[in-house]
């Protein structure tokens, strides 16, 4: 599929060089809207959500919009090349999905001032780059209740990607949640360097189980640990998409990342011309995080209490990282009563204190 | 930090490369370079989830993945021995193909789950058994019967093998089929026996990190064995220690199978130079086109 779409994308530069000759009708031709992935629409997590949200879009707009996408793009320098693609192609709009795609959008955005750029989950912005992230780490304090009520051994694993604030934000906030009602929890970490590799996730997995570890949340975008905690007993949540496929267990609930209002919403902005370049988060409140149905595995008060977190989160009532909170370091972090700031999360680095992996630096 | 449950782990992480090495070490030996591992394991890993979806036995879906390797294999057997085109362009092509090919006939089993594998004598899954066991019978093959000598005759010097009346282009084919089927079977461990279901794209690279390792066993089922324990091992290991909270530069780490391959090609190559006719290096016909003189 992705070396198709290359090749319907090479096609369609050949057909854009051609027309740019021509004046332009800008009235008769849909808005064309490009996607870059990190993984195949397939993978069953996070960029099958992503293209939900874009088929979303073409639902939503029908003739007037048209769009294209690649998929399994990796971060980096190659991302440059698959972006500029999408621009050459007369994609106006273009979302870049991942947050490795951070600084080859910026690159390719400095030389197509006339397209617009959307880049999910990073921080650098331009006057025709927005970015739009989801508080993930909001669906985290409620995965983290259920899983410090769920453990029997007391030691929960998180199978991270990278160690990037969005990930750091999601062990701490799950490590908080699950002490504050099993104070004798323990997180183990372990760091896949991948957002996509079944086998590798499925070895991080079985690396966490062989600890001991009986809850695992995982930051990676493949249903392949879910099959392991399947074969071992064990319990997880399913990431970014709701991963069905694991009802009721090992997939006690799951974290869903809904990005369709997010993009039909963008898309109408750019139809209509009131588009401009902010940077949104968006959390349970906003519908852009949903908490996936939770299974009858987890007894009915745990679960009472998790859709108790939830409401009073998408209320604004309670803020996930609220003081006291020292960091791992045994630093002061948030006084007492204290919400963390936007800044401060956006950068996070440090592991709150009780966690004692190591974090990458 | 070597126990049994590590060691179960490093069995199973290096059972697929250690399968697909063992096939294409086989084909190198005859002196072809199918860089299409890759292709042959992603086709394996589909095929053999597919034939265990459909008959609900896992033992037939390894038996659909071997033949799939070998159908594809014989694909680019066809294309080099018999066309004569380049090898590399062949086998690279051969990767791009199986990568796009499974992910058009994947997509209706994403999602689903494979069938149980049974457990095999103790408790370890058959497929790494047969793993371990082709290492002592191809090292049989290659250097103590009359066909691996004349495989080796083929992949040394084919034009010698050819002159004594050995059918140079008919045993490259049977060595490229079978090199197929184990690549095919390699495929097929990551998706029935590691992640145990379809994902595209799953093999993730496990097919070069194969070609790797003939290099760095210098062409011996030996040195492949060590080859596959060390970078399965390598991904356990790190794995472990991460999970059991030590704090360890997995970074250097990860690096180290790829560092001792880039040493094991510069000890080949100064060997090479003190030795000219050592034979430490690869086969001698390695990836050079075979055109029968009449």
């Amino acid at each position: 599929m992705n070396r198709r779409t290359l090749i319907t994308t090479a096609a369609a530069i050949a057909v854009a060089s051609l027309s740019a000759t021509l004046p332009a009708r800008a009235q008769d031709e849909p808005l064309k809207v490009g996607f870059i992935y990190v993984g195949p629409v397939g993978d069953g997590g996070w960029t099958y959500q992503h293209d939900l949200g874009r088929q979303a879009v073409e639902e939503e707009y029908g003739d007037r919009v048209e769009t294209t996408y690649i998929e399994n793009v990796p971060e980096g320098a190659d991302a440059e090349r698959a972006i500029t693609q999408l621009a050459l192609a007369g994609n106006k709009l273009i979302f870049t999905t991942s947050f490795g795609f951070m600084d080859p959008t910026i690159n390719v955005a400095q030389k197509f001032p006339d397209v617009k750029f959307e880049h999910a989950t990073g921080y650098k912005r331009a006057d025709n780059v927005a970015t739009y992230d989801a508080r993930f780490y909001e669906g985290r304090a409620v995965m983290g209740t259920i899983a410090g009520h769920m453990t029997k051994s007391n030691k929960i694993g998180y199978i991270g990607s990278f160690p990037i604030p969005e990930v750091v934000q999601g062990i701490n906030s799950s490590f908080i949640h699950a002490r504050k009602v099993n104070p004798d929890v323990e997180m183990r970490v372990v760091w896949a360097y991948t957002w996509f590799d079944p086998a590798k996730e499925s070895d991080a997995a079985a690396a966490l189980l062989a600890e001991g570890v009986d809850v695992i949340l995982q930051h990676t975008d493949s249903t392949a640990p879910m099959a392991k905690m399947q074969e071992s007993g064990a319990i997880g949540f399913g990431q970014a998409s709701d991963m069905a496929a694991f009802k009721p267990t090992p997939r006690v609930s799951s974290i869903i990342d809904n990005w369709a209002p997010y993009y039909i919403e963008r898309v109408g902005q750019v139809l209509d011309g009131t588009w401009t370049a902010e940077g949104v988060w968006l959390g349970i409140g906003d519908g852009e995080v949903e908490i996936g149905e939770i299974t009858e595995a987890v007894p009915a008060e745990v679960k009472a209490e998790a859709e108790a977190l939830a409401d009073s989160i998408a209320k604004g009532e309670y803020h996930p990282f609220t003081g006291p909170l020292n960091k791992a370091d045994g630093s002061a972090w948030l006084a007492e009563g204290e919400a963390a700031s936007d800044e401060d999360l956006s950068a996070m680095n440090f592991f709150v204190e009780g966690i004692t992996a190591e974090l990458p630096q | 930090m070597i126990d049994a449950t590590t060691f179960l782990l490093l069995l199973s992480a290096a059972t697929p490369i250690l399968l697909a090495a063992l096939g294409e070490m086989i084909v190198e030996r005859a002196g072809v370079l199918n860089l299409g591992v890759e292709g042959l394991m992603i086709t394996g890993a589909l095929a053999g989830f597919a034939g265990a979806h459909a008959t609900g036995s896992p033992a037939t879906g390894f038996l659909t993945a071997a033949v799939a390797g070998a159908a594809l294999a014989m694909l680019f057997a066809g294309l080099t021995q018999y066309l004569m085109t380049n090898q590399v362009a062949t086998g690279l092509a051969l990767t791009l193909f199986g990568l796009g090919l499974t992910a058009m006939f994947g997509r209706p089993y994403e999602g689903v789950k494979a069938p149980q594998m049974p457990g095999g004598p103790l408790g370890v899954n058959p497929v790494i058994w047969l793993g371990l066991l082709l290492v002592p019978l191809i090292w049989l093959f290659l250097n103590r019967t009359r066909a691996g000598l004349i495989l080796r005759g083929v992949g040394e010097n084919h034009d010698a093998a050819h002159a004594l009346g050995y059918k140079v282009r008919a045993i490259r084919v049977a060595a490229i089929s079978t090199g197929g089927a184990l690549a095919g079977l390699g495929g097929a461990y990551v998706s029935l026996a590691t992640v145990l279901q379809w994902t595209e794209g799953m093999t993730a690279g496990a097919g070069w990190i194969a070609l790797a390792i003939v290099v760095f066993a210098g062409w011996n089922p030996w040195g492949v064995l060590a080859g596959a324990w060390l970078f399965g091992g390598v991904t356990v290991l790190q794995l472990r220690l991460q999970a059991a909270g030590s704090a360890v530069p997995i970074h250097i780490l990860s690096m180290a199978p790829y560092v001792a391959t880039i040493l094991v090609l510069v000890l080949i190559s100064a060997r090479q130079k003190y030795a000219r006719s050592g034979g430490a290096g690869g086969p001698g016909s390695l990836g050079k086109p075979f055109h029968a003189i009449r």
